[in-house]
Order: structure tokens, then sequence, then C-alpha cells
């Protein structure tokens, strides 16, 4: 029989998580820090909707982009938050999660031979979805004295004839960094002069502690270059509903229609009623949740601060990702040994890119009950290390 | 500062002063100040636990009472609340708008309790025109919160 396989396929590595997923899987009793989806139910109001509308039988497609109602809010939604404009009509478009736009976006604009710059530690999809589009990835990796921020330097390092994308994902998973005004000023000029395509994966944008976000589109010269990729999943604790979008230049949205039309149809439609209902009225349970994390961060970041390790403080999303160099092993070393004997199971910083070693990340999307249980387990592992 | 100690503890009396200082970013210090300012102008009147006492076989029945009273000259409401309020078996009282005045919440071990303090209590007072008593059949949520057992965590332990 000939090989069924596709080698591009074949070659992928499978995802770091995954691996360790299935020894955690195996523990019982484990306590995990490990999520990265919000520990907080949908607001029932938003699931209300989620309901109605599968009661008033809207159980049919909508059009491939998304209900014109939910492209509309996602548009006055952006305007309020993020001051981006856009023309409701062909630059949005609404997908099954962030992740689907990921996709969409690159298959959309590589060709074979593009560069994709990467900076890592990241998100686990950008670079196989790279190569699934046939771009090469190009990885930058993000240095813990820049308190992983992307700086110019680096940038221009990486830059040649065949760069085409840049994926900038901040607030980060898994480092919870988030990168200010004044830090993307610093690379917009490059990214217009190199005349680079930005995409801008924005997830966690409402995840900001003590400063707003800001989207790189909003930058003067950006907009036409930029695709920002926003969602439900974090700011409304909506994962398991699936739905995400894309916005950007009509150009470029136009195509990953196309893509989208053929591979998905459609985003689920009661997702989308559910998520007009949020954006619409979730401004509050936002602020709540916002709040609720923020609280859990300066906690976690005390006390991992108190057992000496290093951590730089976070101002987004809901990671902590604090250095475990001085205690002499690699991360998985630690995520493993601290599994075994003290049964928490956090996320070695390799899940997300090689030059994520030496580091941990560690979700708050938990209780402060259960964030305290966890923390006096690892504080009595860090102790018996320094001994 | 006082309105984000009070929404921080507002569903968890049991947190420390050290930990709501660490968690909004100030000095156990501030926060101890805070707080004993607010318990002595009663802002913070009390810690009580949130109990489901059906979990414990311990017969207990609560009723809502809808109360019409005449307000009396000079005094108003406040002075018939007060009388009412200070019977031990009152849990709440509230001066209502629309179709009676005061809606008082008691508890009490049984219906016949319940029952007796309406008729022997506070039906004979001067300033009470009429009673209506509502006895709770199940409690659900209180304060806020669900009297149910925590969900489980339902997510997957390790996500991307």
């Amino acid at each position: 029989m000939r090989n069924p396989l596709s080698k591009i396929v074949v070659d992928m590595q499978p995802s770091g998580i995954r691996k360790f997923f299935d020894i955690v899987s195996e523990m019982k009793d484990a306590i995990s820090l490990g999520v990265g989806e919000p520990d907080f139910d949908t607001p029932w109001h938003i699931r209300e909707e989620g309901i109605y509308s599968l009661e008033r039988g809207r159980t049919y497609y909508t059009s491939n982009a998304g209900l014109k109602e939910l492209k509309e809010e996602i548009c006055t939604y952006l305007k309020r938050r993020c001051e981006l404009e856009y023309n409701c009509n062909n630059e949005v478009m609404v997908t099954v999660g962030g992740s689907e736009a990921i996709d969409m976006a690159l298959r959309a604009m590589l060709e074979p031979g593009d560069e994709v710059l990467i900076p890592m530690p990241c998100y686990v999809s950008y670079h196989p979805c790279t190569v699934l589009a046939g771009g090469t990835p190009v990885v930058i990796e993000l240095q813990g004295s820049n308190d992983f921020k992307l700086t110019k330097e680096q940038l221009l390092q990486h830059i040649t004839d065949k760069t085409k994308v840049l994926i900038l994902a901040y607030p980060n998973n898994p480092t919870g960094a988030v990168m200010n005004y004044d830090d993307l000023k610093e690379i917009v000029d490059v990214i217009i002069e190199k005349d680079i395509i930005v995409l801008s994966d924005e997830i966690y944008s409402e995840l900001t502690y003590g400063m707003k976000h800001i989207s790189i589109a909003s930058f003067p010269g950006m907009r036409e270059r930029t695709i920002v990729i926003n969602g439900f999943s974090k700011s409304y604790a909506m994962t398991g509903w699936r739905l995400g979008y894309a916005v950007g230049p009509a150009m470029i949205i136009e195509q990953m229609v196309k893509i989208h039309q053929f591979a998905i149809m459609c985003a689920p439609t009661n997702s989308q009623y559910a998520g007009v209902e949020a954006l619409k009225n979730g401004d509050t349970d936002v602020a709540f949740m916002r709040d609720a994390y923020d609280k859990r961060r300066r906690y976690l970041l005390y006390a991992l601060r108190n057992m000496g390790l290093e951590c730089f403080e976070p101002y987004g999303a809901f990671y902590v990702f604090p250095c475990i160099k001085s205690l002499g092993m690699t991360s998985e070393e630690f995520a493993t040994k601290l599994l075994l004997e003290e049964k928490v199971a956090v996320v070695p910083g390799t899940a997300f890119g090689d030059c994520g070693e030496g580091y941990l990340r560690i979700s708050y999307a938990y209780s402060i009950e259960n964030l305290k249980i966890a923390l006096e387990r690892i504080e009595r592992f860090v102790e018996k290390r320094r001994k | 500062m006082k309105e984000k100690i009070l929404s921080a503890i507002d569903k968890n009396s049991k947190l420390s002063a050290t930990d709501l200082a660490i968690m909004l970013g100030t000095t156990t210090e501030e926060i101890t100040t805070a707080i004993s300012e607010m318990e002595k102008d009663a802002t913070i009147c009390g810690y009580p636990t949130l109990i489901n006492w059906d979990k414990i076989n311990c017969e207990r029945v609560t009723a809502l009472i809808e109360v019409k009273v005449t307000p009396q000259r000079g005094l108003g409401f406040d002075k018939i609340a007060e009388r009412i309020y200070q019977f031990d078996e009152v849990q709440s009282v509230y001066l209502m708008s629309g179709g009676f005045d005061l809606t008082v919440i008691l508890e009490g071990k049984s219906m016949r309790e319940v029952a007796n303090f309406v008729s022997e209590k506070l039906a004979p007072m001067d300033a009470i025109l009429s009673t209506a008593t509502h006895f709770v059949l199940k409690k659900y949520k209180e304060h806020g919160m669900p009297l149910v057992s925590t969900k489980q965590d339902e997510r997957m332990l390790i996500t991307p």
C-alpha cells in the first residue's frame, strides 16, 4: 500500500503540552495550575441567550462571514475598547475561535518560501499553522531580561528579504507579558519600513492589569497591514462556544472568508447569538472577572517571589512565568518532579518553544483557596531543592 | 480602598489582612486600619457564616411576614421597626414601598413557634394594623451564593 500520509504533517511535532497532559491525567487528586482557560462559567445572561436561540429554532447556517448583527457589534466594540474602526460589511469575519482565524490568516497570506517571524515562547499553534500554510517559521527568542517583549533590535536581526508576516501576541500566553504604547511604537517604524504584515493575536486584550490594552493596528500606517484576531473565549469565559473573529483590510479578509466558506461554512449559530449578547451587555462581567484575576495575580506573584523564584511582573492574560534556573533543573524535570512529589501540575515553559527552558507557566485561572494549597506544595518542593 | 476591601470580603470574610494586602497591592497596616475603622462606624456590622441548615437535619422554619403599620407621630417607621427587630427570632426587617410597610423575616424551630410569635408578640403591638405570614419552603440562594456544593472543576487538567 502506498504511504497514505502527508510528509509535512508527519514531520510536525505534536504539542509539548499534550505529552504532559498524558502524565497528569494518570495522576489522581492532582491539583492543576495548568489550564489555559477561565475558571468562571460563561455569565448566565449570555448562556441564556444561547439557550433562547435554540428555543427559537435558530439552528441553521449563518452567512459565511457571520451574523450581520454580530459583525456590527464587533465593530462597535472594537471602536469603543480599542479605538479601531472597521467596516462590518467586508472587514470582519466570525470564526470558530481565535485559533481558526490564525489558521485562515496564514493560509490566505503565505506562499512557499515566505518567512513568518514568530516571537517565542508563544501559543502553540503559530508554528505548525505556518508550516501547514507552506510558510517558513523564523523563531525570535524573546528574553526574560526584556520581560519577554519584542525589541526593535531583535526584530531587525531576523528580518530578511523573504520576511512577510510577523505574529504578535500580546497580552501573551504563556508569559503574561504586555507591550505598551512605547514598546509598540519602537517596532512600528521597522514594520512599516520593511513592509511586513502583522498578525496580531489579541485574544487576551480584556485581561490587562493597571493599563489599557493597545492594539498595534491603532498606530498610523498599521491598520492596512494588520490582521487583528480576537474572540470571546478569554474575555467572556466562553472557550467551549468556539467563537472568535478576525478584522483587517478587506483585501485579506475576503480571501480568508473564501477559505472559511469551504472549510468551515460558518461559526456555530447559537454561539454567534450568545456573542451578540456578550458584546452588548457583558462589560460588567468582564470587569468583574478582570478584577478577580488581578487579585490572584498579585497573590501568586507575591508567593512565588517569596519562595525566591525570579519572576517578572506580568501585566496581562492569566499566567505567571517564573524562572527556575536557580534550582538547577530543566523545566520538564521541575514540572514532572513537582507532579510526582507534590501532585501539582504546572506547564514547563518548553511547551511554548525551546527558549521557554528554565521557566514554568503557572495559571491563575483558579480560586484563591485552590492557589493557596498549590502554592504551599510548590514552596515545600522548592525548599527541599534548596537544601 | 475601603470599597475594594469590602467587595473582596463581601463573599469571603475568611480572607486575612495579609492576604487582602497582597491581593489589593497594599500594606497589611492599611488593611487593618481600614477594617477597624469600618467596624467602628458600622460599615462592617458582623461576619456571619452562610449556612444551609437543611444539611444537618436541624428543624428550622423561616417565615416572611408582610406587616402594615400606622407610623407613630414624631417617630415614623423607625421606632416600630426597632421594637420588632429587637426580638432574637427576627432575622431581618426592611421598610418597603408598595402594598405593605415592613418585611419581617423570622426564623423559628417550628411553625407553631413562628405562629405564636406572630399572634402573641407581633400582631398585638399597637402600631400594627395587619400581618400576612408566608412560610419559606426551600432556599436556593442567599447573599448572592447558591446553597449547593461547589461544582467540580470540569476543565481538562492541562490546556494550551
